[in-house]
Order: structure tokens, then sequence, then C-alpha cells
């Protein structure tokens, strides 16, 4: 039985260190002001989002057929392709790919897929040494944690941070936090991996199913340091990754890092087409309940994600709660439609984690209605969880009570009055979760309606 | 023109003040306004926590004592929002819907009907303008940060017309102040930590009075100005300007009496 993570409480965990909250959400919002900048430099950016959104619409509708186009494709390229349906399938592919090939020195490209499988778990276990080679992934897998953000995987850490673990794992100056000196020993570090390497595992950005090669977007090269040298080349995709022909992809590459960093373009877009000479080049194609969401019209959109993180940064409650707190591979607004196609139960306090304030809709580069699929999950937990009679009750008390003029406005009037008369010590209590760091409103003796009752209603 | 006067419920009880200053702006440009004493809610609350079938009913109550009105007015972008999205729902009859899509939020109300260009206000005061979420990106009154399609400031246009008033620019200008209804209590460290966030702003701009077009982002703000004894006060945008047309009055019959 899955674990039902607690959102609320994880955040308020988070939220006990201010000068951390402090931080974090400066350094989130300094990205989204860059972004706004990069964005705001290309006149046309609304029309790209609504092409970028009217592709992958068209390509979702017609998944089948431009998967098995870009199976046809690949395969006359000479990439091997493999098919599948769950974390689990997807793991055992790898690992069968790596036996037979007696590969146990592994680098693997950031890939938010191999995350979400648990690829690195997987592996491991069978003996096979696997280096994440995004610096931030670098950092968190040294310090034994997962991605709190998936483009910046580390930013919950400080450079300080960093450092003390850096001195840990790989020996490097006490109490040196430059970042300059940081990374150079972790390339330094990263470099020796590289050259051992016997495979090379990477994400896909983008499939082109007309010409059955993927394109992978990275700032440091780290994806051709590892493919260039390793004799094997796994990657591993997301159904969903798709795009029809190449002349969409241009639309995507200039939302895709302007959205994620601000930068006009990642440092590197690396397109993949067949393997080298002596190189083999294999491509796993996973659903890992894809198509589940893709058969709920609501949620289909979520599927146009391509993991840009924009969504993220702009959430003024995924700022100051940290991605941690939301217990899933992919954290923030869109995280929190993901997961609960994949476990309703468990993911069920994430639709909540949101004011609902829209930011993340008009941010998405590719108009993903976010805010609207958290109020529609909100619908589906409402009707279908059991577990909180009570929360249930207190709505279906409410809807009745509103809907009762003379009751309501008793009601009203009895809460008011007892709000001032009753001291304070009994107004702010523990079940008063309001105030516990905020003072009620002060209640006034006449309501509106009891004024305009009172002095008005004759005149009209 | 008749228009009713719809009043969110937490407005009616806590904060009247508001309701008069939009019934006495409302009399002001002249309009004939209907007030069913038998107004509640408008159903979010419940919709937002997972229970929309649940406000369904309280909803229809509304729509049943507005059904004469030409226009509905609400001091709250929040509820207007709310009761036109359900408009669009399928389970609602045709009469109902039609009766949603003539709520309109007292901003929307000042600009369609041009009184904006009949307001006569003035005042002293130092203003910042919290651009809640629904107004902004649900209404489309303002020009959200994040997005590239340009849009008018309608709320500030309305307060730039109060003459004297002194508009504060904060440091982030649209950014969620943390009530977003149930939240404000499901997730009360956070909702805190985004009022606190926002205060800060707003205080080291230099407001003195921090207004909006939703009572209900000002009640969270207030409670933590209120229990942490910030050096700033809450207003609606309507009673801002219904004391600012006061003022006008007055200085204008004083100027007079010489």
């Amino acid at each position: 039985m899955s674990q039902v993570i607690d959102h609320p409480k994880n955040a308020a965990i988070f939220n006990k260190d201010a000068e951390r909250v402090s931080w974090h959400d400066k350094a989130l919002w300094h990205v989204r002001e860059k972004r706004d900048v990069s964005a705001a430099s290309i006149p046309e950016w609304e029309e790209l989002r609504s092409l970028a959104s009217q592709i992958k619409k068209h390509t979702l509708s017609k998944l089948d057929h431009y998967l098995l186009e870009f199976e046809a494709k690949a395969s006359a390229n000479g990439i091997k392709v493999h098919w599948a349906e769950d974390a689990e399938a997807h793991n055992q592919i790898v690992a069968s790919i790596l036996k037979e090939a007696k590969a146990t020195q592994v680098v693997k490209s950031k890939s938010m897929l191999t995350e979400e499988c648990g690829l690195n778990h997987h592996l491991e276990a069978q003996g096979v040494s696997i280096i994440d080679t995004d610096l931030g992934e670098r950092i968190v897998q040294l310090a034994g944690e997962h991605p709190s953000h998936i483009v910046l995987p580390a930013i919950h850490k400080k450079k300080e941070e960093v450092s003390a673990l850096f001195h840990e794992k790989l020996q490097t100056e006490k109490g040196n936090n430059d970042p300059d000196y940081l990374t150079k020993a972790a390339r330094k570090h990263l470099r020796e991996k590289f050259m051992k390497a016997e495979a090379a595992i990477t994400g896909v950005n983008f499939a082109v199913a007309e010409t059955g090669g993927f394109v992978v977007c990275t700032n440091e090269g780290n994806v051709d340091m590892g493919t260039n040298i390793a004799p094997i080349h796994i990657a591993c995709m997301g159904i969903e990754k798709l795009i029809p022909k190449m002349e969409h992809l241009g639309v995507f590459l200039r939302l895709l890092a302007r959205s994620a960093t601000g930068q006009a373009i990642t440092t590197y877009s690396s397109h993949f087409h067949r393997p080298r000479k002596g190189q083999q080049m294999h491509l796993i194609l996973v659903d890992n309940k894809r198509t589940e969401q893709l058969n709920r019209p609501k949620f289909r959109a979520s599927l146009n994600c391509i993991r840009c993180g924009a969504c993220m940064n702009t959430c003024p409650i995924y700022r100051r709660s940290g991605g941690h707190s939301y217990e899933h591979i992919i954290p923030g607004p869109i995280g929190s439609i993901l997961s609960p196609g994949k476990d309703l139960k468990k993911y069920s306090s994430l639709p909540f984690a949101s004011t609902l304030c829209g930011s993340c809709s008009n941010v998405c580069p590719v108009k993903i209605d976010i805010h609207t699929q958290l109020y529609e999950w909100r619908q589906i937990i409402g009707k279908e969880q059991s577990l909180n009679k009570t929360k249930r009750k207190i709505n279906q008390w409410t809807g009745t009570l509103m809907a009762k003029p003379k009751a309501f406005h008793g009601f009203g009037k009895i809460a008011r009055t007892s709000l001032r008369i009753l001291p304070d010590a009994l107004i702010n209590n523990p079940l008063n979760v309001w105030g516990k760091q905020r003072d009620l409103p002060e209640a006034p003796k006449e309501s509106f309606l009891e004024w305009y009752k009172n002095n008005e209603q004759h005149e009209s | 023109m008749k228009v009713g006067l719809f009043i969110p419920c937490y407005v009616d009880q806590f904060y009247p003040q508001v309701g008069k200053a939009t019934f006495r702006l409302l009399q002001h440009f002249g309009m004939q306004v209907s007030v069913p004493l038998q107004q509640t809610c408008c159903g979010q609350p419940m919709a937002n926590s997972g229970f929309e079938c649940e406000s369904v009913k309280t909803l229809q109550h509304q729509f049943s004592l507005f059904a004469d009105c030409e226009y509905i007015v609400a001091p709250s972008a929040s509820c207007i929002m709310h009761i036109r999205e359900m408009g669009e729902k399928d389970y609602l009859s045709p009469e109902d819907k039609a009766i949603a899509h003539r709520f309109l939020d007292f901003t929307e109300f000042m600009h369609r009907f041009k009184l904006i260009d009949q307001y006569e206000g003035q005042s002293q005061a130092k203003v910042v303008l919290h651009k809640s979420c629904h107004g902004l990106r649900g209404m489309g009154l303002g020009q959200c940060s994040e997005s590239m399609t340009p849009a008018d400031n309608l709320q500030l246009e309305l307060l730039k017309k109060v003459e004297g008033i002194q508009m504060i620019t904060p440091n982030r200008a649209d950014e969620c102040c943390g009530f977003g209804g149930t939240f404000a209590v499901s997730e009360e460290a956070i909702s805190v930590r985004m009022g606190r966030d926002r205060l800060q702003d707003y205080i080291s701009s230099g407001a003195e009075i921090i207004t909006s077009g939703d009572m209900s982002c000002m009640m969270h703000l207030e409670g933590i100005i209120k229990r942490e004894k910030l050096p700033v006060k809450v207003k609606h945008l309507a009673e801002i300007l219904f004391e600012s047309v006061h003022l006008h009055k007055k200085q204008a019959q004083h100027v007079a009496s010489y």
C-alpha cells in the first residue's frame, strides 16, 4: 500500500527555516525574471506558445501513428527500438542491454524519465556503477537525494552545503565554497568517469517521427561527452516526447530554454540519428501510465509538457515549499497534475498545494491549463476519496447552509456575536488554524444585509 | 439601469463597510440598486475544495434572487470569476447560464458603462494595488507579469482617477498573497509565509494602504498585519473610491463657500 504524502506537513517543515525559504524563493524568482526578459525579446512569443500547443495536441491525437512512423524510421537508421509498458520493463531492458555487453561502468545524462523509473537503484542492485553526469544531478546523487527541480536538480542546496558534500565525497578543500573551484573539481571527477564508461544513458527531449532521430538538450555538454566515448548509447524517452516533423523542432527549441532558464537556446542541442561506426544505439519508448493519462480528456494536455520547469519557478507555493515536499519525481504545479494519474490516493494532497493563482498556466510554453486541471483533480478526489469523510461532511453541510439564507444569516449572527464576546484565548485556540499566525477579522455588530434591511430597504 | 448588488458571504459578515461603499457608489452613478436580502454565497469555497457538486444549490439560489436584474455587480472578482466559470457547466439550465454571464465585477462594471469617465474624487493616500489572482488572471483586469499578451490595468486606471493619490509600485507586481480560500487553512504555513512576503514588499515600497478588488486577499493580509502590528492598512478598492468621492465633494463645497 502506498503511503499518502502530506504536502502541508512537508511544506511546514521546510518553512521552519525562514531564511532558507527566502533564499530558495529568490533564487527561483531570479530565474523567472530571466525567463520574462527572454520571452519578451520574441515579439511572437504568444503565437509560438499557441503553435507548440497545437503541434502537441495534434501529435497526441495521432500518437499511435507517429510512434509507428518513428519506430520504422529509427530502425531503418540502425537504432534498436524497444517498447516498455512500465518502469519495471524499462529497467529490465536497460539491464539486459548492459548485461549482454558485460558493461558495468555507466554514465548517465540528466533524464527525468530514468528518475521516474528508478533506474539507478535497479542497476546498482545488479552491481552496475551508474554515475549522473549533470552537475546538479551528480550533487544530489552524492547526497543520496532526488532532484528537487527538473531543470535545477540541486537548487535546494546552498554552495556551502555542496562544498561540504564534495569535501566528504570528492576530497576537495574543506570550507572552500568558491563555485568555480567546486565546478572544476566536479569536472575532473566526472572526466574520469566518462573515460571509463562502457555505456552512456541519455534522456530524450524531442524525437522526430519524420526522421527517426532524436534531440537531447543540455548546458554542460555531458551528453556528448558520454555518447561520444562509450560504445553503447541507450536513450530513454516517454512516448509523449514525439513531434511529427523536423520543421516543428525549432518551435520547441526556441521555447524550451527561454522558459527554463531564460537562455535563447540550450548550449548544446545534440541531434542523434544513427549509431556511429562500431557503436550500438538503443532507444526505449516508455509508456508507464501515459496512455492512461491520454485517455482522460480533461488531463490529456498534461502530456504536452516539455519539462522546462517554468511552472515551478513561477509557482509561489513551490518556491516556498521546496521540491522535496511534493515527494514526486516531477514536483510543482505540473507534477501535481501528473502524479494523481499515477496514484490518486498517494498524491491526493498535491492538487491542493496551490492557490489556483493561474500563473503556471500563463507561463507554460505549451499552454497546459495547469490550474484548471488542479481544480479538476480536486473534484475527482472529492468524489472518490473515501478516507476524508469529515471534509465531505463539512462541504455538504456548507452547501446546504448556503442554500438556506435564513439558516446562514442566523449562523453568521451567532458566529459574529461569539467572536465579539468570547475571550481571545477561546477564539485563537489550536483548533482554529486560521488564528495560529493570523487574527480573525473584527466582527461588526451589523452585517451588510442587516444594515441594509434596517436603514435602506424602505427607500428602494 | 437596474443593477443587483451581490455581496459575498464573508464581506456581508465581516466587512459591511465594503458593501456599503459599493452600494453608495452605484447610487452615486445613478443606478437603481436591488439588494435581495436572501443572498448568501457564490459556492466557490466548496467547489475549490473538490465539492463542486455540493455548491450548485447555493449558486442556483443566488440566480433565482437576481433573475430580474439587467446586471449583477459584486465587489469581488474572485466570486464573479467563479460564477461565470460555473456558467459554462453543462448541468446548468440555459436560463441559469444566461444569468451567470450577467454577473460583473465592480471594476468591470465601472469600465463597461464608462462610469470611470464620470468619476471625480481625491485623496492623499499612499496606496499599493494588490492584484488578486482571480481578478488579474481569471478576469483579465490587468497585465500579468508572466504573460506577453498586453492587457489594460483596469483597476489601476480606476485608482488613477483619484486626484492626488500616490500609487506605489511594489517589487513583485502580481504575486499571490497566499489566501486561496481553504488553502489559507489547509496549507497554513505556506499561506502565512506568502502573506508575510507580500506585506514586506508593500511596506518596504512605502505603501500606507493596500487595496484590492477582492476583500478575501485583504482579510488574509489584515490578519497578519493585526497579529504582527505592521504599519499598513487594508481597504477595498470601492472603499477608497467612495471615501475619495466624499472628500472631493467636501472640498468642492469648501471652495464654493468662499
